[in-house]
């Protein structure tokens, strides 16, 4: 099931949302045990002439029953899901050979710095887009996280990638996309007046596309590059 | 960054809010709230004017090119490939966007300029790009486009605001109470909208036109220090004297180097991959 | 713990019925230091502020059924607000944050611990006032001008705060971030005040309990409310100071210049989300354990059988409140914090969960066997339980790391705080208005009403907030102005117009609730001093509660909760009544 999860385009996708159905699973039991328990309490010791309740004031053994099937319960999701959540979000777990390219957010913007054809961010050939992140699929992807102002957050959902934007400090993300396409990337994190807007797009590019586009995108910004280099003299 | 981040003591913040909310005062940046400069406004006897062109001497720099290609609402409105327009060189060989306003000398001001002078957002442009108003009194704030802007007013010595007009056609009423040249405005959705408002006490202002001139009238006779701003190449001043009745020519030149440290230029999108790239060195 | 009660010495302080009131109007009902009138004064304020943040949500709820389409009557708000009445995205995020601030703050949790620590726990320890009465009316008049300063902040210049309740720096910090100056600075101001107000409240609850309890009344002889406002006024003694001491730094860095959460001159922004959430967690379950308390008695009562491992329910609450300590950064998984640090507060999250489900079993076993009468309390209380359960499992999703990087920030969130929130905190609210309502005016609240208020309430209320969690999973971010700018959340428009016609309707039903409440003030059935038939000493005197509580001290000579009990012909037995049989002993308990 895709629990009404947008489609999924990274590696990342599968896990969360099978983690996300094994909680759903489970809590749909106990669910369906507690409201159960409820609704039949309610229907078959509600009041009628001559019932007198039974004054029970406790059970050790059913306190000890419900203490424990609950801890088992939530220690076994907690264990699976911190292995899953390390590989996504340790920085040390980060495959090595990644796409690097930085994003830094701003009230309302995301200025992507591409690395060019050197695959090299801090070289010549660096490029700035604005609120567009094109990426090649089938290599995981490490984004370098800034801000600017305030504290955003970096939101894919169809990668489910989600990551706070921190003024001062520099975080780094990482995802693969498996499936080429457009793909939208939003602010999570209240940034402002114009946080609703602050949106821009994801493009991911087969291997052969990608080097195309950096081609063509990286010709035209060197030559703002260039125009920039005039205008401040 | 430029803040008009206040520090003023707490006690200040505190009875100015009692001060605000006892009299209703919703929107102390609106109209209404800094009147009087009308009531201040006396018949000049024997008005003379300044008038004069802002020549330039330099070579036009190469504008920035805009990428709007993320906002197709106002690329569309473009015919050419859009360009930041930090300097703009007439064909005359003049500049436009230069604010002329009279800095020393005035003691007595005319009437206020005639209409409400109104920043329209049009193609995710200010236009105009420099614009004068009178302190105390309103200018209009215009969104025609069909996409969210923000305007955000860093002023210094004014209180600055920070207001958002979401949908087209929708228009507020600002004003600054008090003079300050210039207050940059600036869209944080669109990073390269850049705008500047000159406020002046006294109606004796005005910005150069697509041919360079400029005209201040109704101005009492006598002696004037005149200056002229630019956002890229700074200012320059003029020492004029009006006659009664007659017209003074306040020759202004820009050789397109940078006269003031003022006039530096709020900052775009492009510090920050320099510092990606000393990051970089670091690691 | 003691099990030998206090010798008290201040039999002077009991209601002497031969002895004529003096106090004046003022005395007696405005600088009043009668515990019951402070009630009452907190009572009136809380749900002056409860319409407020009710009102404000009808607002969000416009602006997401209707993205951008002028409101019917909102232009009068104004140009900065509502021009033509279309909401402005500076306005939205104003009413967000004063509706999320105003209910925390000045809604539920006056209402919980206000309201009823005051109220009821002289009354149910046999005490005949609070251990320092004139502190105790300080606390509510400094709640005052904070409640004043909050709502002033929505006619300066610039606008309320608008920065979410949890006022994340530096957004907060900088009017050039927000566009909003004096309001920032009001909100800090008032919360700051408000922070002494409920230290001054919980200082006195605390003594109170720990000194004046009636002869008899031991530790495990406290009404459950007791006990969960008890260890709730720990808590907010241990917690609020942290808020302070934040928002005084929040402060400098707003007024006077100074970065403690800055970046750009070395400060952290992260440091105010820790000390925030420091102060935040524990204040979740100071929302939460008077409740769990509220809804026990009310369930017990309610099934006319003891409360189900009363001594378990006491260590759940302990447990919860002593580990809300340990959980604060599961709000900040995404936040940048170091992801192993994530992992560990995964794991202290999920612990939390377990007292949780001891509560909730034990209310069941409560049930089990039982006499259930469903008046109108019970109904809140039942109902509590079950929207309860539904917040606690959320929060698993929630909790786990990886699960939470998709729903992080989203609706997602927003249906799990309200359905802890308003399905939890504020239905055990109104089981406890309509429970206690007679005690504090002498007047029944019209049954027949509550009854359709508690319907309206309940098929509404998950009419409104259970499809959040599926705007959650698309991936509908939480305080955003207009989703629909997103092509991917584009499509939800109709059941976000699905949740803003439930929630009117869920607000209009809340209007029957207020008229009712008015209504019965004057003209409720006399209610006598024990309608509900209940145990606590609360019930032994009439209705209203003199000044005083009590004619003379009270003995007690059993627990709470002993409904049905075989040493009764009658399904209850004060715990003030003396034993007719040598008691029974209680029986032997062990703390899970």
């Amino acid at each position: 099931m895709d629990w009404g999860f947008p489609e999924s385009a990274s590696t990342f996708g599968a896990q969360i949302d099978a983690a996300y159905g094994a909680i759903f699973y489970a809590t749909a039991l106990a669910f369906v045990i507690v409201q159960g328990l409820l609704i039949y309490c309610i229907i078959r010791y509600r009041h009628r002439t001559g019932r007198k309740a039974k004054p029970i004031h406790g059970n050790t053994r059913l306190e000890i029953i419900w203490t424990v099937v609950p801890a088992l319960g939530v220690f076994y999701i907690a264990y699976v899901s911190a292995s899953v959540w390390l590989d996504m979000k340790s920085e040390d777990r980060i495959p090595a050979g990644a796409y690097e390219v930085g994003v830094h957010a701003s009230q309302f913007e995301w200025t992507v710095t591409n690395p060019g054809m050197d695959g090299r961010l801090g070289s010549d050939d660096d490029f700035v887009t604005r609120n567009q992140l094109h990426i090649p699929m089938g290599q995981p992807v490490r984004v370098l996280l800034t801000a600017e102002d305030v504290i955003h957050s970096f939101f894919l959902p169809n990668f489910r990638v989600k990551q706070d934007a921190v003024p001062g400090m520099q975080i780094a993300v990482w995802f693969e996309p498996t499936t080429a396409g457009e793909y939208p990337l939003g602010c999570a994190e209240l940034c402002g007046l114009g946080h609703y807007r602050m949106r821009g797009t994801v493009t991911v590019h087969s291997p052969d596309e990608f080097d195309a586009w950096q081609v063509s995108e990286g010709a035209v910004a060197a030559d703002i590059a260039e125009t920039n280099t005039v205008a401040s003299r | 960054m430029v803040t008009f981040h206040r520090k003023a003591p707490l006690w200040i913040t505190t009875s100015l809010t009692f001060a605000l909310t006892a009299c209703g005062g919703d929107d102390a940046g609106t109209p209404g709230a800094a009147g009087g400069a009308d009531d201040a406004a006396v018949e000049i006897e024997n008005p003379g004017v300044v008038t004069g062109t802002v020549a330039f001497t330099g070579t036009a720099p190469a504008l920035q090119p805009i990428d709007m290609r993320d906002e197709p609402v106002c690329a569309e409105k473009h015919s050419e490939p859009p360009v930041q327009e930090a300097v703009v060189v007439n064909d005359n060989g003049t500049l436009s966007n230069v604010f002329v306003w009279v800095r020393e000398g005035v003691t007595q001001s005319g009437a206020a300029q005639a209409g409400t002078p109104e920043l329209d957002q049009d193609g995710c442009e200010y236009l105009p790009r420099v614009l004068g108003v009178q302190a105390g009194r309103p200018f209009v704030i215009r969104n025609s486009d069909a996409v969210l802007h923000n305007i955000n007013a860093r002023a210094s010595t004014n209180r600055g605001f920070n207001i958002s007009q979401p949908q087209e056609g929708m228009t507020s009423e600002r004003s600054f109470a008090t003079q300050e040249v210039m207050v940059p405005v600036q869209c944080d959705v669109h990073s390269w909208m850049t705008a500047y408002v000159g406020v002046v006490d006294h109606p004796y202002y005005a910005v150069s036109g697509d041919d360079g001139s400029f005209t201040i009238e109704n101005l009492p006779p006598g002696d004037y220090v005149v200056e002229a701003w630019h956002e890229e190449y700074g200012t320059q001043t003029v020492d004029v004297t009006v006659p009664p009745n007659g017209t003074v020519e306040a020759p202004f030149s820009y050789s397109g180097e940078t006269t003031t440290a003022s006039a530096a230029p709020p900052s775009g999108s492009s510090h920050h991959d320099l510092a990606f790239a000393e990051r970089q060195r670091a690691d | 713990m003691s099990t030998v009660a206090p010798t008290p010495n201040y039999s002077d302080l009991f209601h002497d019925p031969s002895h004529e009131d003096h106090r004046s109007f003022v005395q007696k009902y405005i600088f009043s230091t009668d515990h019951k009138i402070i009630g009452i004064q907190f009572l009136f304020m809380s749900l002056l502020f409860l319409l407020i943040g009710g009102l404000l949500a009808m607002l969000i709820r416009w602006q997401l059924g209707w993205p951008g389409e002028p409101m019917p009557g909102g232009a009068a708000l104004g140009e900065t607000r509502m021009p033509g009445g279309i909401m402005l995205p500076e306005f939205y995020n104003s009413v967000m944050t004063m509706h999320g601030t105003i209910m925390i703050f000045f809604a539920v949790m006056p209402l919980l611990v206000g309201v009823y620590a005051n109220f009821l726990i002289p009354l149910q320890i046999g005490a005949p006032d609070m251990a320092f009465p004139k502190l105790n009316m300080a606390s509510f008049w400094i709640a005052v001008p904070a409640g004043v300063l909050m709502v002033a902040g929505f006619f300066v210049a610039g606008g309320h705060a608008a920065a979410g309740w949890t006022s994340y720096a530096p957004l907060s910090t900088n009017p050039e971030f927000t566009g909003v100056f004096t309001g920032q600075v009001l909100w800090t101001l008032s919360l700051i005040i408000l922070g002494f107000s409920s230290l001054a409240g919980s200082v006195n609850y605390i003594t109170t309990i720990v000194n004046m309890r009636a002869p008899g009344m031991t530790w495990f002889r406290l009404p459950l409310p007791t006990w969960a406002l008890f260890i709730t006024s720990i808590l907010i003694l241990l917690a609020i100071p942290v808020l302070t001491g934040a928002l005084i730094l929040l402060l400098f860095d707003q007024t006077l210049g100074t970065g403690f959460f800055n970046a750009e001159v070395g400060g952290q922004p992260l440091l105010w989300q820790h000390l925030f959430w420091y102060f935040g967690h524990p204040e979740v379950y100071i929302l939460i354990l008077p409740a769990f308390g509220f809804v026990s008695e009310i369930i017990a009562n309610g099934a006319r059988k003891p409360v189900f491992g009363y001594h378990a329910m006491v260590g759940a609450i302990a447990s919860i409140a002593i580990l809300g300590w340990i959980v604060w950064g599961h709000h900040m998984f995404q936040s940048g914090m170091n992801p192993m640090l994530g992992a560990g507060f995964m794991a202290t999250t999920m612990v939390i969960a377990v007292p949780t489900a001891i509560k909730v079993f034990n209310w069941i076993a409560t049930l089990w066997e039982g006499d259930l009468h469903f008046h109108s309390p019970m109904l809140y209380s039942l109902a509590f339980v079950s929207m309860f359960v539904i917040g606690g499992f959320s929060g698993i999703f929630l909790a786990s790391t990886p699960v939470d990087i998709p729903l992080h920030d989203t609706y997602f969130v927003v249906a799990h705080i309200h359905y802890v929130l308003f399905g939890g905190s504020l239905f055990a609210i109104f089981a406890a208005l309509t429970y206690w309502f007679p005690k504090m005016f002498g007047r029944l609240m019209n049954e027949g009403l509550n009854k359709v208020h508690f319907y309206l309430s309940f098929i509404f209320f998950n009419l409104v907030f259970f499809p959040m969690h599926e705007l959650g999973n698309r991936g509908m971010m939480r305080r955003i102005y207009d989703y629909t700018q997103y092509g991917f959340l584009d499509g939800l428009v109709d059941i976000n117009r699905l949740i803003s016609l439930s929630a009117f309707a869920l607000f209009a039903a809340q209007l029957i609730f207020a008229w009712n409440f008015i209504w019965s003030l004057f003209k409720g059935k006399k209610s006598g001093s024990n309608p509900w038939r209940a145990n606590s000493l609360e019930w032994s005197v009439p209705s209203p509660a003199p000044h005083g509580n009590f004619t003379f001290m009270p003995t007690v000579y059993r627990g709470p909760y002993e409904y049905s009990s075989v040493e009764s012909d009658e399904d209850y037995l004060p715990q003030d009544v003396p034993p007719a049989k040598p008691p029974v002993p209680e029986p032997e308990m062990t703390l899970a």
